[in-house]
């Protein structure tokens, strides 16, 4: 975030908040503003046109080690001074933490991101309704089976401004773009589903064409899967389930997690818990990644942070609380959703070391196993507390070193400890995905498929 | 401060007068649209957090806007706006217009009917006159009872909820409705630590109802229950893995239900083809043993409204009568084009969404079987006490969901816990595949259903039954 005019009147009304701090008290004000349009093309019409602004304020207020938070969804005077008078209320119901407190400014300095693009704040509307038109078009053209469910184009701008008692004070925006179609594919009776997406800070960047073929493909290839016989084997995940599976890992990295004792890794720092060709690294200063930012979500510099050196593990992703409770320092590791949320922690943008051979080669090593395309129910069938892991998946058969058949409807399990210690290979092939980790192939071993 | 069900919905009608609301729909359609529609929401929500025995913050949300929605042909212009004076609707009116139209029209005068309140699920005690204390207490009350559950408890987090939300709709029909929801809801989750690593287990209980819910159910027992599931999971071995028939209790499976054949129930997925039901009206889709309900009137559920947010009262709508597909569920925009009447089932998020077809309570009614017989004629399978989420393929029917409390079935007895993992199947071979349905039924947990990127309150339930062939996503051979 970079201070600018456009903010100017929100970094005021969150520095008017901090300047009624009373003694003793601590006070972060957080203010946004946002504005979004959406557009959805079926059979060469518009759907829906959405066009939206939102706004809002949060404030936090900490005292004797009690904290209390409010938000409003509006940025009308009488709400505001509602909004601090509930926070204040508010704290009298917390319970004394001796740690509770702001982030204090901590002289790390700020890597500057490009992350407001004046093309796409003038993009003319009717050329945001022909690119979801020409993305349906392409689709469609991209193989004779595939029937376009929706084509989407979205956009978002948002301007904030934060400060807090602490003498920290931010103000910035950012904006961006996606197109994404989805779609089915029949055969007979069956019908399968794909999506394709081109994401980027300006429409100039969408490769339309290459989103339109993963769609195709991903409808396509599932047409006539099979359900799998039961067994052991290795999987080769693709770079998007890949990027799936270190977000699932990161919240076992988790500082908070692991103060509060609900880490499996808790106590693990400094040892093996991956193998050796392992090296992940948080780091949302590389403006290659999708979430690349300049500050975490309490105004500190966003910074890089190895986690795993050759699967060892060197540290914990924190926020000011947790660091404060585990005796170290931030990370810039905050995360908030927003005006409405207080910061949590959480990584920025993983991203694992990437290795030197392509998909096509790290299959060529499989003997008997799955290359994993998509999954299904991480939420339900992963717990980050135990390490269990189990979650849907759909794919195509290794065999002999060869891609073969589709399968669907079948489960792979292990733990998540295991999985880590079970890796045998990570591909060169680095996607830089709209997710908070990159993709690249990873080769498992060991993992359980439970099918027919 | 409103304290009773006769004040349904004062507070956005207040602010926005109905001869506004004419005026403004007006404006909405003077570029010749068919229709326009105002969603006004008023929420008001508190929430307190309790972890490491610490109440770690109280925090409290306001959120108050208009959604105006214009339909003219195949499209729809949104567009949303927290600005609720008349200039501030009349812009978004305006910008919800020219997203669907470019064209010119004619004026029209727009009538409103306002309809009586239709207080569905009554509320006793509302959350803003509760004190705030009291909400604190009861995050108290849930750590202690989960820590004296046992030693082995390392870590207790719970939460509290309420929300009172005041909703008001008119459109271009004349409809003109107001409705008040007003739900509360309370969550724990323990952590046990044992020889073989740490286990969880979470409870929770949630309803459309007031501050009256803390008496109404056994709060310590939830956390209790929460600290044994966890308990019981240290000594758990890996689920199986492979195709084995699976019991499940009742009021664990609704979302069996919600996933394996809701959503493909759902008419906007029917009509574009992305549902494994299209065109499956009249025949037998699941066996004859389930008759599967969606049901917006079932009075404190966590589904239930009085109004949709298209403005059409909530229904019972039969979706499966022993086994045969009878109807769909229906927003506004699919019935219109089908020429039939909604059902009760337009939801939205917020304000800030589109409203589609959503679910409210699904479930299915009581069979004839015996619980306890049902386990006893099992030689070999998996007993599944406790879901937890799920999803659904629509398209390919294919989806999963995770057994969060599951033990072994041998020998006709539930014997070893199992660890976590999910299932997986085939909706319409799931709905097929059940063999006997128990006489017991029990609504299940509160649910948020997400579809499309927004999230609604959803229930679910059933009774104890068994699917003869499911696959469990273990490890164990």
């Amino acid at each position: 975030m970079s201070d600018s005019a456009s903010t100017a009147d929100l970094l005021a009304i969150a520095d008017r908040i901090v300047a009624q701090a009373r003694p003793g008290e601590q006070i972060e004000a957080y203010v946004g503003r946002g504005v979004e349009t959406d557009i959805r093309v079926y059979e060469g019409e518009v759907e829906h046109f959405v066009s939206a602004q939102s706004e809002g304020i949060g404030i936090r207020v900490i005292r004797d080690g009690r904290t209390g938070t409010s938000y409003a969804g509006t940025l009308d005077p009488t709400a505001i001074a509602e909004v601090l008078a509930e926070a204040r209320d508010n704290v009298q119901f917390g319970t004394p933490d001796e740690w509770a407190g702001l982030a204090e400014p901590d002289g790390v300095d700020v890597v500057p991101q490009e992350l407001w693009n004046e093309a796409l704040a003038a993009f003319p509307t009717d050329r945001k309704i022909e690119l979801a038109k020409e993305l349906e078009r392409l689709t469609l053209s991209a193989d004779g089976r595939v029937r376009v469910d929706d084509s989407n184009y979205s956009d978002g701008s948002s301007e904030s401004a934060f400060a807090t008692t602490t003498g920290i004070r931010r103000a910035g925006r950012e904006n961006g773009c996606y197109v994404s179609v989805s779609t089915l594919a029949d055969d007979g009776d069956e019908t399968q589903t794909g999506f394709g997406f081109s994401v980027g800070r300006s429409p100039d960047v969408f490769d339309l064409p290459k989103a339109a073929r993963e769609a195709a493909d991903r409808a396509t290839r599932l047409l006539g899967a099979t359900k799998p016989q039961s067994r052991r084997l290795t999987v080769v995940l693709d770079p998007y389930v890949t990027a799936m599976f270190l977000g699932v890992i990161s919240s076992t990295l988790n500082g908070e997690a692991v103060a509060k004792g609900r880490s499996l890794f808790r106590d693990r720092l400094g040892e093996q818990v991956a193998d050796p060709r392992i090296t992940l690294v948080d780091d949302p200063t590389n403006p290659l990644a999708y979430t690349a930012t300049d500050l975490d979500g309490e105004g500190l510099a966003a910074r890089r942070n190895v986690l795993i050196e050759d699967g060892v593990l060197r540290q914990f992703v924190h926020n000011s609380y947790s660091a404060r409770r585990l005796g170290t320092v931030s990370t810039g590791n905050a995360v908030r959703g927003g005006f409405s949320s207080a910061p949590g922690v959480g990584c920025l943008a993983l991203q694992l070391r990437p290795g030197s051979r392509d998909q096509a080669a790290l299959v060529a090593d499989v003997d008997d196993g799955v290359l994993v395309q998509s999954v299904q129910g991480l939420h339900s069938g992963v717990n980050p507390v135990s390490g269990d892991f189990s979650v849907g998946a759909s794919g195509l058969l290794i065999s002999n070193g060869q891609v073969g058949a589709p399968v669907r409807e079948f489960t792979i399990a292990s733990t998540l400890q295991r999985m880590l210690l079970d890796i045998v290979e990570v591909g060169a092939d680095i996607d830089w995905l709209p997710m908070r980790a990159s993709g690249m192939s990873l080769v498992i071993r060991d993992i359980t498929l439970s099918g027919a | 401060m409103e304290t009773t069900g006769a004040d349904l919905g004062r507070s956005v009608s207040a602010v926005i007068e109905q001869d506004v609301l004419e005026r403004v729909l007006g404006a909405a359609v003077r570029t010749g649209a068919e229709f326009a529609e105002v969603y006004a929401e008023d929420k008001r929500t508190t929430s307190a957090g309790l972890d490491d025995g610490k109440v770690e913050q109280v925090s409290s949300g306001r959120d108050r806007g208009a959604g105006i929605r214009v339909v003219k042909g195949e499209t729809t212009g949104f567009a949303y706006t927290a600005d609720l004076s008349e200039a501030g609707l009349r812009a978004a009116a305006e910008a919800a217009a020219a997203a669907a139209s470019r064209g010119d029209g004619q004026t029209r005068t727009i009538a409103l009917s306002r309809s009586a309140e239709r207080v569905v699920s009554p509320v006793e005690v509302f959350p803003d006159e509760v004190r705030k204390a009291d909400k604190v207490a009861v995050l108290t009350r849930l750590d202690d009872a989960a820590r004296s559950a046992g030693a082995a408890i390392v870590q207790v987090s719970a939460g509290y909820a309420d929300s009172r939300k005041r909703v008001l709709v008119a459109n271009t029909d004349g409809v003109f409705v107001t409705d008040q929801q007003v739900r509360t809801l309370v969550r724990v989750t323990a952590v046990a630590d044992g020889d073989a690593g740490m286990q969880t287990g979470a409870q929770s209980a949630g309803h459309t109802m007031g501050f009256e819910l803390i008496d109404q159910i056994d709060l310590e027992g939830l956390a209790r229950d929460a600290a044994r599931i966890a308990l019981t999971k240290l000594h758990a071995r890996p689920a199986p893995s492979g195709a084995m028939p699976v019991v499940i209790k009742q009021g664990s499976g609704g979302v069996l239900f919600h996933e394996a054949c809701g959503h493909g129930l759902e008419a906007d997925l029917v009509a574009k083809g992305g549902s494994v039901y299209r065109g499956k009206k009249g025949e037998l889709v699941a066996s004859p043993l389930v008759t599967l309900v969606d049901d917006g009137t079932m009075a404190g559920e966590w589904g239930a409204i009085g109004f949709d947010d298209e403005g059409h009262p909530s229904q019972y709508n039969v979706l499966i009568q022993d086994g045969v597909l009878t109807d769909y569920m229906w927003d506004f925009l699919r019935a219109r084009k089908e020429g039939r009447a909604q059902s009760g089932n337009g939801r939205r998020q917020s304000y800030q969404h589109l409203p589609m077809v959503r679910m409210t309570n699904t479930y299915v009614l009581n069979g004839t079987s015996e619980p306890d017989d049902i386990v006893r004629d099992t030689e070999h399978g998996v007993y599944v006490a406790k879901l937890g989420g799920g999803s659904v393929n629509t398209a390919s029917g294919d989806f999963v969901f995770g057994m969060t409390e599951a033990y072994l079935i041998e020998n006709g007895q539930i014997t070893e816990p199992l660890r976590e993992g999910n299932l997986i199947g085939n909706g319409p071979q799931v709905l097929r595949d059940i063999d006997l349905l128990g006489n017991d039924f029990a609504m299940g947990n509160p649910g948020t259903c997400g579809k499309d990127g927004q999230g609604v309150p959803v229930g679910d339930g059933q009774p104890t039954l068994r699917v003869k062939s499911m696959t469990i996503g273990g490890t164990a051979a």
